[in-house]
């Protein structure tokens, strides 16, 4: 597979890997089926995400989108975080094979599930776009 | 450690194949001395091949390839035979070049059985047996499975084929230089094999055809390989593969003993991994064949970090084809959904060494448990943090 020397490096030495222990919400999403699973835990301070850890069972671009995706949103709001597209984590990694987009994706849809199951535990409408 | 996948030429096939990229360059059809060298060159390499699989020389017909072999027995046959009938049956752990052929032909009419194979990748003879149809014009299993080793009982097939009159093709691409091969013994109709894969050129195999076989051409067009095989010859390669396969047939014994050793060792060492599984047959498999699946981490990312070790594999996993689809031959042979993803093949060639083994042994267990301290599948007491 043809990776940019970015996702090489994301992949190799992924930051933010790991969970978090008492987290504020997760996410997950994707399934072993497919041969991809992302969950993402967030810590959140007055509307913000202080701290994102994730895990992901799946390829190099799967695990380089987590890794950049977290990078991403450390330390924005959720709004700006759920504004976060897989598109935007894709052109920070230099690009993403084609066939290998979807894993761009699901960082994106980890990342909405998480911040949803923040505010369900808040008591809060989960958003929905 | 991808030696299925293919092989780098022998110095000594090298050596044969450069008189024929060089001086000897004459087109084998030319009437003239420089033609009748490659000629000659031609017909030598023939007797080798056929030598190495115990069918006659007018029996071997050269092609670009196992690919190539495998589309030609199948549409030849069925085309040739369609008057009497237009059932095929087939294995469901076939390469694809038999795979996709298969289904073209369905598009065309024709019907084509998948035999199921049990866990460790083997084809029952019964069940093929109760597969045949009055109908039936071919059966084709591979010798041996290129994802995981298997070998097949191809003579017990060769047998029940033989005792119906249904023509029997053989895909045994990944068998040459490791299985002995007598076609008369298993009662082999075709055969495809491919000379990249034991040590010979890539772009180069041949197809035996049973003297008396009724088959239609793939290519049309001149009058070579007797007006079977349309295309001017590749001559260099053609030399390239009768050396390699006198080679590798020559020295079967000797490697499959080398191969033996270090492919019970990496077996031993690697299912020393916490929650790892061996695919495949326990013993009727290829010398050079490992192919195991360690639970909770995807094949891809292993292949990733393994070849920045400088180790190169292969997966049977989604994510590392084009696909997107797990291995066909992991799933036929009931690996669960949730592990397929997980599967390393290791295959071994004539370069390898128990250095090597160490080398992957050392470095392979440090991989897997990095990926499974990513992996949200992984349960804590297999975790290092």
């Amino acid at each position: 597979m043809d990776y940019s020397v970015k996702v090489m490096d994301h992949f190799s030495n992924p930051r933010n890997m790991g969970s978090i222990e008492n987290s504020d919400g997760i996410g997950e999403v994707g399934n072993a089926k497919c041969g991809d699973i992302m969950k993402i835990f967030l810590k959140v301070e007055e509307d913000r995400i202080v701290d994102v850890k994730f895990q992901t069972f799946g390829c190099g671009a799967a695990i380089a989108s987590s890794s950049m995706a977290t990078e991403l949103i450390k330390g924005k709001t959720l709004k700006e975080a759920w504004e976060l597209s897989n598109k935007a984590v894709a052109e920070a990694l230099d690009g993403l094979p084609p066939i290998k987009m979807h894993c761009s994706m699901l960082a994106e849809e980890a990342i909405h599930e998480a911040i949803n199951d923040y505010l369900r535990k808040k008591g809060l409408e989960p958003w929905t776009e | 450690m991808d030696n299925s996948a293919t092989t780098p030429v022998r110095k000594e096939v090298v050596e044969e194949m450069l008189p024929y990229l060089t001086e000897n360059f004459g087109n084998p059809s030319s009437i003239y001395d420089p033609g009748k060298i490659s000629k000659h060159a031609i017909e030598k390499a023939r007797k080798k091949v056929a030598d190495a699989i115990g069918a006659e020389e007018n029996e071997i017909y050269f092609t670009s390839g196992g690919t190539e072999s495998d589309n030609w027995a199948v549409k030849g046959i069925a085309f040739a035979n369609r008057h009497k009938g237009k059932h095929i049956i087939t294995s469901s752990i076939e390469h694809h070049a038999i795979l996709h052929a298969c289904s073209w032909l369905e598009g065309q009419g024709f019907e084509v059985t998948y035999l199921p194979v049990d866990r460790y990748g083997m084809v029952s003879p019964e069940e093929l047996e109760n597969a045949i149809r009055d109908d039936t014009i071919l059966i084709t299993v591979m010798l041996a499975n290129n994802e995981i080793g298997t070998i097949q009982p191809v003579e017990e097939i060769g047998k029940i084929a033989r005792e119906k009159r249904i023509y029997f093709h053989t895909d045994a691409v990944q068998a040459i230089g490791h299985v002995p091969i007598d076609v008369k013994k298993m009662n082999l109709d075709l055969l495809s094999l491919s000379g990249h894969k034991f040590g010979g050129p890539k772009g180069c195999g041949a197809l035996y055809i049973r003297k008396g076989t009724k088959i239609e051409a793939l290519l049309h067009g001149g009058a070579q390989e007797r007006k079977r095989r349309a295309g001017t010859e590749n001559v260099p390669s053609i030399v390239g593969l009768g050396k390699a396969i006198e080679l590798a047939t020559g020295e079967i014994e000797e490697t499959n003993k080398t191969l033996l050793e270090i492919r019970e060792r990496l077996i031993d060492g690697l299912l020393k991994i916490p929650k790892t599984h061996l695919n495949g047959h326990p013993t009727q498999r290829l010398a050079n064949n490992v192919n195991v699946t360690f639970e909770y981490i995807e094949g891809e990312s292993l292949l990733l970090l393994l070849n920045a070790k400088g180790i190169f594999a292969s997966t049977g996993s989604a994510c590392n084809s084009t696909s997107l689809e797990p291995s066909h031959v992991l799933t036929a042979c009931g690996v669960p959904h949730e592990i397929v993803h997980g599967s390393l093949r290791l295959s071994l060639g004539r370069m390898n060494t128990h250095e090597d083994v160490d080398r992957v042994l050392e470095v392979l267990p440090e991989i897997v448990q990095k990926l499974r301290n990513m992996s949200p599948l992984t349960p804590q007491e297999y975790r290092t943090f």
